[in-house]
């Protein structure tokens, strides 16, 4: 039986990262193939591999037994590719046969007009496959999240009768913010859609992944290191996989663990938002670094966005430095003390184009300005200083932001918050998109300002990295603190440990 | 009742009703058949320059040449239709004067909204080609075409003596209803068949919402955007022949005036300004309020400086209802 879809030896390169180090993996007609592995792994390049968006270096893509080359999701499409992307993309303002049929009104032209009748009865039978029963003209602004995805489903499946060869429909990470019932309704209709294509389910959810696929890969590092029969894989076993390499103490600085801990820094009771979080209590000592781990949607991100100021809580009450801090703006957070270190660096957390001192010094305008005019001596002084103290590559302290590489950027970003004076560090993914030698770097600064009596709430990019850092851990699940962990250096916890709490 | 109108969409039409009650209780005038056909008459340039106005801005573009293009449109029509040629003929160069000595009659009507329409595919290429923003590159070829529009006359206008051709507007052959008037009328079926049953249609509210999805979904981003501006440039084209022969005369500050007039009754009819939310029977309705105010105006006998000054709040006024703040992080 010839695979519908295939990779040969796969590679794709970018600046300073291998993402994909030669990846073979094949997926067979009626096949349902999960696919896992931690963020940095290569999923997310590989899909945009199969779906056209990026080309590969070197290796083949195979579609049917031949080689194609994928030159953009259309075209991945036209040859029978189909991708439900996580963050949905349906177009709200259209309705939902003009979703399922866009781009593709061609078939449905008579004299130039588009037939809408025969379009609402093509999509009706589409529907039918994912049993979605609704009226093919609703727009889909009305529709819920689950319905939409629903409509994507359908959109992919509109393809069947409209290729010659089978479909494969890649579900990226698609139960991510489903509630249980739709999850379930998403898995009956996954096992149905088996008779009519090959699926590959993409999750970081495992035990899932072993509910819903026939046979799994595990990537890591940009290559697939386990390929198991989904019968007889095992939780454990595929995390192992997933994580590979033993932690290693040196690498993330274990021997600067602070064990003698300051004043209390941060305390917060009973903090809730709505549909983010709810009732989170919890304590932070001066050089304490508490790790929050969860999978994405668990609420450790609100949480994070919400002590920055960038969304007030509904309830509850923090209290930085035993004094009640009011989080409904970024600016009275900064004033509270907290400083915010965010995953979108080039959005959020620095003016690319503006310089290396200018972004240092942007939180704390008045100590560099006189009569409201800005003091440019000392401001270079100041930023000379940290520049030094944080080893910066950076040709000059006006050199703008944006040639700098992203270790660099972020230590940018880390020194603007010394200098603001920040006494909570808020890290959200610091070392996302930060190459290897760099994220060191990144762990050396952490490092130091829980030396300085800094507290630093910390989102890491991996568990590996929480543990690794962390004085303490606690696990979000849905919205809640599921448990707490010790880890001292020498008794730290196990991922595993975190995992079955976390899911 | 179509797919695009709900109840959101009907605010402008309670606005409009509204506003047609209150200056009919202060001016009882208002309702009389030679007022409401002259509001008719008032509504038909600016309901033809709104139809490509709503295409470019529920693709989230701006279109800033509706001026320009109208007034050049406008002289095209002029000097190529039965004039009186005048002693300064000589004093035009070449071409131009050539175009001003040539009569061909309903001809020029082609000619000029095909001149519209090149104008316009012009402002798409330079927009999505050089990646210039919409507002800049057509506020750019809107003053390169009223500089030539000045330029190629030496700042006079040119009058129209042939009396049939102002027909095209003046004439009432139906109803005593101008032929301008029918001639807007066309140009909206025209729009509305576009917006509802074309792929071009699908895709402005595709590329309008979300333009990654739409790209990925395999609608030619940049091609509807060229064909866009080109059909906004061939609806300002034919408001240019549509002027020519209701003032007799083209020249180059013929627009004047209705640039503004253009965007306010598309935003006050309930066109988001951000894309993907509105429609051409919207931007009817935002022709006819902005009409209506104006009218009721001069009937109280309001001011006109008071006049504009209540325009440029009614589009403030528009918008800041319209959108919803609390999605809006960054404003620009």
């Amino acid at each position: 039986m010839t695979a519908v879809l295939e990779l040969r030896n796969a590679t794709k390169s970018f600046p300073g990262v291998k993402a994909l180090d030669s990846v073979s993996m094949h997926i067979e007609p009626n096949e349902i193939v999960g696919l896992i592995g931690e963020n940095g792994a290569g999923k997310s390049t590989l899909l945009k591999v199969l779906t056209g968006i990026y080309q590969l270096d070197e290796g083949q893509v195979l579609v049917n037994g031949r080689e194609q080359k994928l030159r953009s999701p259309r075209d991945a499409f036209d040859h029978g590719v189909a991708m439900v992307f996580q963050e949905q993309s349906v177009i709200s303002t259209l309705s939902v046969a003009e979703n399922i049929f866009l781009g593709r009104e061609g078939e449905f032209l008579v004299a130039g007009l588009i037939n809408k009748a025969a379009m609402n009865r093509a999509a009706r039978t589409e529907l039918a496959k994912v049993r979605l029963d609704i009226d093919p003209a609703t727009r889909c602004a009305h529709l819920s999240f689950a319905q939409r995805q629903m409509v994507e489903i359908a959109k992919a499946l509109s393809l069947d009768t409209r290729i010659d060869g089978d479909i494969v429909i890649l579900l990226d990470e698609p139960t991510s913010v489903l509630e249980k019932r739709e999850v379930e309704l998403l898995f009956d209709i996954v096992r149905e859609l088996k008779a009519r294509a090959a699926i590959v389910f993409i999750s970081h959810r495992l035990d899932e992944v072993i509910d819903v696929a026939d046979r799994i890969y595990v990537m890591r590092d940009g290559a697939v290191v386990q390929e198991v029969p989904a019968s007889t894989a095992d939780v454990h076993d595929l995390h192992e996989h997933m994580v590979g390499r033993q932690l290693h103490h040196e690498y993330y600085r274990e021997n600067r663990q602070r064990s003698e801990l300051g004043e209390v820094a941060l305390s917060v009771k009973n903090l809730s938002s709505k549909g983010h979080f709810s009732d989170i209590s919890f304590e932070l000592q001066e050089g304490e670094i508490l790790g929050i781990a969860g999978v994405v949607g668990s609420g450790r991100e609100d949480l994070a966005r919400c002590l920055a100021g960038l969304a007030p809580p509904d309830s509850g009450e923090v209290k930085a430095a035993g004094k009640v801090a009011n989080l409904t703006s970024p600016r009275r957070a900064v004033d509270a003390g907290f400083g915010f270190i965010p995953s979108e660096r080039k959005v959020e957390g620095l003016v690319a184009p503006l310089s290396v001192t200018e972004n240092m010094t942007l939180p704390a305008p008045h100590e560099f300005t006189r009569r409201g005019l800005i003091r440019f001596a000392h401001e270079t002084e100041v930023a000379k200083r940290w520049i030094d103290r944080l080893r910066i590559r950076t040709p000059s302290p006006r050199t703008p932001t944006q040639s700098l590489s992203g270790g660099n950027q972020q230590k940018v970003v880390l020194s603007k918050w010394r200098i603001a004076g920040s006494r909570i560090a808020i890290l959200d993914h610091p070392t996302r998109g930060v190459d290897v030698g760099a994220k060191e770097d990144v762990y050396e600064m952490v490092r130091d300002m829980a030396e300085d009596g800094i507290a630093v709430v910390l989102l890491g990019d991996t568990l590996e990295e929480v543990i690794g850092l962390s004085n303490r851990i606690l696990v979000f699940k849905d919205g809640r603190i599921s448990a707490t962990f010790d880890a001292a250096v020498g008794s730290k916890p196990d991922q595993v440990d975190l995992i079955a709490n976390m899911v | 009742m179509p797919a695009r109108l709900d109840l959101k969409a009907l605010a402008p039409v309670a606005v409009l009703v509204l506003l047609c009650l209150v200056i009919w209780a202060f001016s009882p005038n208002f309702v009389s058949i030679n007022n409401l056909i002259r509001i008719l008459n008032q509504a038909a340039i600016p309901m033809v320059l709104v139809m490509g106005a709503t295409f470019v801005i529920l693709m989230g573009s701006i279109d800033l040449s509706v001026e320009g293009i109208l007034s050049l449109c406008a002289v095209v029509t002029a000097a190529l239709v039965m004039n009186p040629v005048s002693a300064d003929l000589a004093s035009l160069s070449a071409p131009v004067a050539a175009m001003v000595d040539a009569n061909i009659g309903f001809l020029a009507i082609p000619v000029a909204i095909l001149a519209g329409g090149l104008l316009g595919f012009v402002n798409g290429v330079v927009h999505v080609r050089l990646k210039v923003p919409s507002f800049m590159a057509t506020l750019g070829i809107g003053f390169a075409c009223l500089g030539i529009a000045t330029a190629a006359l030496g700042g006079f206008p040119v009058r129209i003596s042939d009396r049939a051709f102002r027909q095209i507007t003046l004439g009432r052959e139906l109803f005593n209803v101008p032929n301008g008037v029918w001639l807007a009328l066309a140009a909206v079926f025209v729009a509305y068949v576009v917006q509802e049953w074309t792929r071009v249609g699908r895709w402005i509210y595709a590329v309008g919402t979300d333009e990654v999805t739409a790209r990925q979904s395999g609608v030619p981003v940049e091609r509807t955007r060229i064909i866009v501006f080109t059909l906004a440039g061939l609806f300002s084209g034919l408001a240019g022949v549509m002027a020519a022969a209701q003032l007799g005369q083209g020249h180059a500050l013929l627009g004047q005036g209705r640039l503004f007039t253009t965007i306010t009754a598309v935003v006050v009819g309930g066109t988001a300004l951000t894309g993907g939310v509105g429609s051409v029977l919207n931007s009817v309705v935002g022709v006819l309020i902005v009409v209506v105010l104006t009218n009721g105006m001069v009937l109280m006998g309001v001011e006109t400086y008071v006049q504009q000054g209540v325009q440029g709040l009614l589009i403030i006024i528009a918008v800041a209802l319209a959108l919803d703040r609390s999605q809006l992080d960054v404003v620009k």
